[in-house]
């Protein structure tokens, strides 16, 4: 969408720049972008406690500065330049010192660089005329041993930062108007959480989710720890919640296929995929399912139990509409026939639904890890050996078995069971986190089963017991005290099935008595861990955000920032992000909303005026520009070419291509970083 | 005393940049040789900026973006790649060995491999000796 206010201020400043420009080169390489303005720069080193200090020679680097570098007026350095008093002594001495250029030398422009813009706001000089130079992350902390060549690149960077602050022009912030509409990306409990909170305070949501029905991995699950409420029941008033709030839009059985736009105006396509279903007329009455020949695997019982080829995933799903699996319909037409309100519809074709949003919620959650990676533990080879999501399923009421557990092999409830913990997880031949949940989960199912079961003979064997949340310690130690749940330190090293009885023989050593041990039991249940959804890394290209090496969705910062992106207006909710239990994802899910609907209310938001402009003077009209934009942004007017201001997206791409330097990239400029490249290598 | 290379390093904002400054957070140290520019995408870097820095007398040249497809501005690493083996087949007519440039692909995440693409080129560097074009 092409905003007006930024059209036309874009215009103003670029005739303003053309007419710098020709004056610069009236003069000759001058260093001054501004004739009557003379730079006059204020260099400010920070020893960021002893964090720069420690390593760095800050009172060399600012004394050098004021001495060697040219323009710098004023040179100081300070204990803590982002603090109060710290900012206080920018803003004086740019009043002082009648500064029009400021270089702060301390941590990452990434951190600190809009603290020190609004300092120079404050002090009345334009923000882009602040430069950072990276003495912290780029410089102190990586060269701790080497203080003397530390200080000298500190020297240097400092001397880059100058020389780019000398050709600095004034920018102003670019307004864009937010649509006061989110786009949330999975509906498990973080999209559920982020949806309602958003549609409570009156934002328009779409809550788009891949499978049938809402209610994600949370709805599979038996009973929750530590307080052993029952999964479903906290959960489905929540589904139905979502699905009859006013300003809730539930796009299921459907995937977000493209996302074009930035912070405030994206435009989303989703394909809903044909259920062959009419969902305003089906009253999920069942009939059709029941008139079904074809079953097939449940997978929301990870396939222990069955379904018809038309189905919905689980009684309470939401909504409560069929969906016919086209993969498996065999195309008798038997539902057809017993659907007296005529809902099924053989010819459906995908649908293709766009959506204009302000702000979006990645939600897309985590996938259990698979546990045939582990083959020493013998998982799809014996029978009786389980992950610990099918024994949700097995132990809960609405599950295949309706609640009791029994043995895959001969069907018979297991008289013991042992817990193996960390599958997949902290293992460096397979996932080195932790997933936070696993022995919490694992210890609850043996409670669980435990208090069905007294006589059973329980084993857990771990690495370490990571009972950190509210209430799980204590939940942990009545497990051990009161339950009498054996707990080994010690992962085995392999598992071998007894042929003759399909037991399972554990060879393990207990590393706190220093002694080999082997336990013969009915059922093994590994606690495998959480990987990165499927989608991540469709979605995290379509948005560009970035994941971690983990391949789970990364944050802003890791302290500071944890529901954001480093693109605007996207923020993360749930285990998309990372491993986590329930309370934090529904805690990380209000989070996200809440950071959302600040753009939301606000109604608009400034982003950075780094867009390219042409100089119609030098343009020769070859169209390289045209053609490698990738935001479609540049055309051709008169045979010159012309930036559409709101589309660009800033990556230079055509300042870089550009053969003559007629497309210049705000605040990156040739001149600017030429200057930069010709300080670091010599002094002027 | 040993060869200290000067490496003019041009870091994307989105990945490689944020990759140094993980490198420092985590305190992975690595040599003292890397001049940072920071761009917004290497998109921007133009074939200009690999020769001035040369013919400053640069013994080395990095350049260091997102990963194919993770581009923050959708393709402007594709456009890097090919603007940088273009400096790097013109290296050997202006008598630079091609492996005084070098262009990598480093996320957010990759801290450990910024450090160690530093460490490495460094010594790729330093091997080469100081540039012809150095000056004194």
């Amino acid at each position: 969408m092409v905003t007006k206010a930024r059209a036309s201020k874009g215009k103003g400043r670029k005739k303003e720049a053309a007419g710098e420009k020709r004056k610069a080169q009236a003069r000759k390489k001058s260093p001054e972008t501004k004739a009557q303005e003379r730079p006059r720069i204020g260099v400010f080193v920070c020893h960021c406690g002893t964090n720069i200090a420690g390593v760095v020679d800050v009172k060399e680097v600012a004394r050098y500065a004021g001495e060697k570098a040219s323009d710098v007026v004023y040179a100081t350095d300070s204990k803590y330049m982002c603090s109060e008093p710290g900012q206080k002594e920018i803003i004086d001495a740019i009043k002082e010192h009648k500064l029009n250029r400021i270089v702060v030398a301390a941590c990452s422009p990434r951190m600190h660089e809009p603290t020190f813009r609004r300092a120079a706001q404050a002090a009345g000089i334009n923000p882009y005329y602040v430069d950072m130079a990276n003495i912290r992350e780029h410089c102190s902390w990586v060269h701790i041993q080497e203080k003397e060549a530390a200080t000298e690149k500190a020297k240097d960077l400092v001397r880059m930062s100058v020389a780019r602050a000398r050709l600095l022009e004034p920018q102003e912030k670019i307004k864009v108007p937010v649509r006061k509409s989110t786009l949330v990306i999975g509906g498990g409990i973080a999209g559920i959480q982020a949806a309602l909170d958003l549609a409570d305070m009156g934002y328009k949501v779409y809550l788009v989710e891949k499978q049938p029905t809402i209610g994600g991995k949370m709805a599979q699950l038996d009973k929750t720890f530590p307080t052993m409420d029952c999964a479903a029941c906290i959960l489905t008033p929540k589904m139905v919640d979502a699905s009859r709030h006013e300003n809730i839009e539930l796009i299921t059985y459907a995937e977000v296929k493209n996302i074009t736009g930035y912070v405030g105006n994206f435009t989303v396509t989703v394909t809903k995929k044909p259920r062959y279903v009419i969902e305003d007329l089906c009253t999920g009455c069942m009939d059709c399912a029941e008139a079904c020949p074809v079953e097939v695997p449940n997978e929301f019982d990870q396939g222990l139990g069955s379904r018809k080829a038309i189905y919905v995933p689980f009684p309470q799903a939401v909504p409560l509409i069929y969906t016919l699996d086209e993969d498996t319909c065999i195309g008798c037409g038997a539902c057809k026939n017993v659907c007296t309100i005529e809902a099924i519809d053989f010819n459906q074709q995908p649908q293709e639904v766009t959506l204009e949003v302000g702000t979006i919620i990645i939600a897309t959650g985590y996938q259990i890890f698979d546990a045939t990676r582990k083959p020493e533990y013998g998982y799809g080879k014996y029978e009786n050996v389980i992950n610990g999501l099918e024994f949700e399923r097995l132990i809960n009421a609405s599950g295949p078995t309706g609640g009791k557990l029994l043995r895959p092999s001969d069907g018979k409830e297991p008289r013991s069971i042992a817990f193996i913990q960390c599958v997949g997880s902290r293992d460096e031949n397979t996932n080195l986190w932790c997933s936070r949940v696993c022995c919490m989960y694992a210890i609850k199912n043996a409670r669980l089963y435990k208090e069905k079961h007294p006589e059973t003979e329980i084993y857990i064997f771990y690495i370490d017991i990571r009972a950190f949340g509210k209430g799980y310690e204590e939940f942990y130690k009545i497990a051990q005290e009161e339950y009498g749940i054996k707990f080994f330190k010690g992962r085995p090293s392999v598992i071998y099935e007894d042929p003759s009885t399909a037991r399972l023989i554990l060879n393990v050593e207990d590393t706190m008595l220093g002694r080999k041990i082997e336990v013969e039991v009915d059922l093994v249940v590994l606690s495998v861990g959480m990987e990165p959804g499927q989608d991540t890394e469709t979605i995290g290209k379509m948005l560009g955000v970035s994941r971690g090496a983990d391949g789970f969705f990364l944050e802003a910062h890791p302290k500071l920032r944890p529901v954001d992106t480093l693109v605007e207006g996207v923020y993360l909710a749930g285990t998309a992000q990372g491993p986590k239990d329930i309370p934090d994802t529904v805690a990380q899910a209000s989070g996200a909303a809440a950071r959302a609907s600040i753009l939301m209310a606000k109604g608009e938001v400034e982003i950075d005026p780094v867009i390219a402009y042409s100089e119609k003077e030098l343009c020769i009209g070859c169209r390289i520009c045209e053609r490698i934009c990738p935001a479609s942004a540049i055309s051709m007017e008169d045979r010159k070419a012309v930036v559409n201001e709101a589309m660009c997206i800033g990556c230079g791409l055509c300042a870089g291509g550009c053969p003559t330097g007629a497309m210049k990239l705000r605040h990156f400029k040739d001149e600017q970083i030429l200057a930069q490249i010709h300080a670091a290598l010599a002094e002027d | 005393m040993a060869f200290e290379p000067k490496i003019i390093a041009f870091l994307c904002n989105w990945c490689a940049y944020a990759g140094a400054d993980l490198a420092g957070t985590s305190r992975m140290q690595y040599p003292p040789s890397t001049r940072t520019i920071r761009i917004m995408c290497t998109g921007r870097m133009s074939p200009v900026f690999i020769l001035k820095a040369f013919a400053e007398g640069a013994d080395g040249v990095l350049v260091a973006g997102c990963h194919p497809g993770d581009c923050h501005y959708v393709s402007g690493n594709y456009g890097a790649e090919k603007r940088v083996k273009l400096v790097s087949d013109l290296l050997p007519e202006l008598g630079l060995e091609k492996e005084r440039l070098m262009l990598r692909w480093i996320s957010a995440s990759e801290g450990e491999l910024f450090s160690k693409t530093v460490k490495e080129f460094t010594e790729q560097v330093r091997k080469l000796g100081p540039s012809p074009l150095r000056k004194k």
